[in-house]
C-alpha cells in the first residue's frame, strides 16, 4: 500500500513536467516558424484524435495509431490503421479535414469532385481507446476487490490490502444512495452510482496524468459526459414511481397553474441532464486548458530572452503544479458532484407520498 | 463548435463499453462488495449490542454480589454479638452451677465430717468404758484381796447395777 503511495506521488511530481515536455514538442515544431501557436497547441491535447501522439523525435512523431472503422454510404465498411492518413494523406477516399475547414480534425470522405462528407465514423480514437482503457483498469479493480470478500471470511476479518482502498470508496457511494434513495430503493441503484463514481474520478485521474495510459481528456469531452447523464436520465425517468410523474403531470397546485406547470416540469427533467453533461464536461476542459495555457506562457516567453524566460519557466513550473493539486481535487469533486446529483435525482423519483 | 458538437463514434464506443462495465459490475462484483460490507456491519452492531447486554448483566450481577456480601457481613456480625452473648450467658451459668456444686460438695463433706466425729467420739467412749471397766476391775480386785468381804461387795454390785446403772452405760 505505501508502494503504491509512492509511486501515486512520484507520477504527481511528474505531471506538471509533462505538458512542458508536450508543449516543448508542439514549441520546437513552431520555432521553426519562429511563433507559437498557443491554442492549436492546447486544442489538439484537449480534443480527440486517430492516433496517440506522444512525443516528437528527430523531427519524426512517436504515436500509437489507432484503428479507423468507417462506414460510408457509398463504398461500405472501411478498417484500416490511422498510420495511412496521419500526415493528411487520402487513403481509400478518406482524409483528415484540416483546421480551418468544416469538420475540423475529423475523417471525411472525398467524392471525385471534390466535395466532402462524413461518413458514420466509429474509429477506435484516443479518447475510445482511454475509455477501454480506463474501464478495464475498474473492471480488474473491482473483481479483485470482490474477489477478496469471496475468498475471505469477510464478515469476521477487516480488508486487507486492495480490498481495505476500495471498500471505503465504494461504501461511501453506497451509503449515499442509501441516504439519498432511500431504505426501501437504494440497492437497486448503488452499482450504477458507484460505476459511474468510480468511471467518472479514474477517466479524470487519467486525464491528469500526461503520458499514455492517461492524458486523454475523456471525460472532458461533451460525448462521454452526455452518455453518462442519459444514463441517469433514463434510469430517472424510466423507474419513476407513479408520485413522480402525478408531480410532474398532475401537480397540486391552483388551477391556472395545472397547464403550465407540467410544461415546466418536462422542461426541468430534460436540463437536468444537460446540467449534468455541461458540469462534468466544462470543469474538467477548463482544468485541462488551464494547465496548458500556464505551461504555453513559458514558449510564449522563449522569443523575449533567457531571463525571462528562466523566470517564466520558474513560475510556471510552480503554478502549474498547484493547478495539478487543484485539479486532484476537482477531479474527486465532479466526480462525487455527478454521482450526488444522480442519486438525488433518482431519489425524487421514488419518493412517497 | 467542434468542442460542444457530440461525436456519434465516441457515443457509440461510451453506451457500449460504459453499458457493459455497468453490467458486469452491477452483475458480480458490486453487490458482492455491498452484501458482506453490509453483513459485517450488521455483524458488528449486533455484537456491540451484545456486548452491551452482557455489560448491563455484569453489572446486575456485581451489584447482587456486592448486597450479598453486604448482607452476609451483616448477618456474620449478628452471629459475632448472638454469639458473645451466648457465651456470656454460658459463662454466668456455668458460675451459679459451680457455685451450686461446690456448695453442695462442702455440705456433703460436712455432713461426712461430722458422721466421722460422731464415730470417733463413739469409738473413744468405747474405749474409755472399756478401760474404766479395767480400772474397776483392777481396784475391786485389789479391795477384795485386801479386805476379804468379797462376797458382800458382789452382792452390792450386783444391786446397783440391776436398778439404775445397766441403763446408764448402754
Amino acid at each position: 500500500m505505501k508502494r503504491f503511495f509512492c509511486i501515486c506521488l512520484l507520477l504527481l511530481t511528474l505531471v506538471p513536467c509533462a505538458p512542458a515536455i508536450a508543449a516543448s514538442a508542439a514549441g520546437k515544431e513552431a520555432s521553426d516558424t519562429s511563433e507559437i501557436n498557443v491554442s492549436d497547441v492546447i486544442f489538439s491535447h484537449i480534443g480527440d484524435s486517430y492516433e496517440w501522439h506522444m512525443w516528437t523525435w528527430k523531427g519524426h512523431p512517436v504515436a500509437i495509431y489507432l484503428p479507423v472503422i468507417l462506414y460510408s454510404k457509398t463504398s461500405g465498411w472501411h478498417v484500416f490503421s490511422s498510420k495511412h492518413i496521419a500526415e493528411g494523406e487520402t487513403y481509400e477516399g478518406f482524409r483528415i479535414q484540416s483546421d480551418e475547414l468544416k469538420y475540423s480534425n475529423k475523417l471525411v470522405e472525398v467524392a471525385p469532385d471534390g466535395s466532402v462528407t462524413r461518413p458514420l465514423d466509429l474509429s477506435i480514437t484516443k479518447n475510445v481507446l482511454s475509455l477501454m482503457i480506463s474501464s478495464l483498469l475498474i473492471l480488474v479493480i473491482v473483481l479483485l476487490t470482490a474477489r477478496w470478500y469471496r475468498t475471505h471470511d469477510s464478515e469476521k476479518k477487516a480488508p486487507e490490502g486492495l480490498a481495505a482502498f476500495m471498500e471505503p470508496v465504494i461504501m461511501m457511494i453506497h451509503e449515499m444512495a442509501r441516504e439519498n434513495i432511500g431504505e426501501e430503493d437504494y440497492k437497486k441503484y448503488s452499482p450504477y452510482l458507484i460505476t459511474v463514481f468510480l468511471f467518472i474520478i479514474t477517466n479524470n485521474f487519467l486525464g491528469i496524468i500526461p503520458i499514455f495510459p492517461g492524458g486523454a481528456n475523456l471525460t472532458g469531452n461533451i460525448a462521454c459526459t452526455l452518455v453518462l447523464a442519459l444514463f441517469t436520465f433514463f434510469i430517472v425517468n424510466l423507474f419513476g414511481n407513479k408520485e413522480y410523474y402525478r408531480e410532474i403531470f398532475l401537480p397540486d397546485v391552483p388551477g391556472f397553474l395545472k397547464p403550465i406547470m407540467p410544461v415546466i416540469e418536462v422542461f426541468s427533467a430534460l436540463m437536468k441532464p444537460v446540467s449534468l453533461t455541461v458540469r462534468l464536461f466544462a470543469n474538467m476542459l477548463a482544468g485541462h486548458i488551464q494547465i496548458l495555457s500556464v505551461m504555453c506562457l513559458i514558449f510564449i516567453m522563449a522569443k523575449y530572452g533567457g531571463l525571462l524566460l528562466g523566470g517564466m519557466t520558474i513560475v510556471s513550473v510552480a503554478f502549474g503544479l498547484f493547478l495539478d493539486v487543484l485539479e486532484l481535487l476537482i477531479s474527486f469533486i465532479q466526480a462525487f458532484v455527478f454521482t450526488m446529483l444522480s442519486s438525488i435525482y433518482i431519489g425524487l423519483a421514488h419518493q412517497k407520498e | 463548435m467542434s468542442l460542444v458538437t457530440p461525436d456519434i463514434g465516441l457515443i457509440f464506443w461510451m453506451v457500449l463499453v460504459f453499458g457493459l462495465l455497468f453490467f458486469i459490475l452491477a452483475k458480480v462484483g458490486l453487490p458482492t462488495v455491498t452484501n458482506m460490507v453490509e453483513k459485517r456491519t450488521d455483524g458488528i452492531r449486533k455484537a456491540l449490542k451484545d456486548a452491551q447486554v452482557a455489560e448491563e448483566r455484569m453489572h446486575g450481577l456485581a451489584r447482587e454480589q456486592k448486597e450479598l456480601i453486604d448482607k452476609t457481613r451483616a448477618e456474620q456480625l449478628k452471629m459475632l454479638q448472638e454469639a458473645s452473648a451466648e457465651k456470656e450467658r454460658i459463662i454466668a451459668e456455668a458460675k451459679v452451677q459451680a457455685g451450686e456444686e461446690a456448695s453442695k460438695i462442702l455440705s456433703a463433706a460436712r455432713a461426712e465430717i461430722a458422721l466421722e466425729r460422731d464415730n470417733a467420739v463413739r469409738d473413744i467412749r468405747r474405749q474409755v468404758a472399756d478401760l474404766s471397766v479395767a480400772i474397776a476391775e483392777k481396784v475391786l480386785r485389789r479391795e477384795l484381796d485386801a479386805q476379804g468381804g468379797q462376797q458382800e461387795y458382789a452382792e452390792k454390785l450386783a444391786g446397783e447395777l440391776t436398778d439404775s446403772d445397766l441403763n446408764k452405760e448402754v
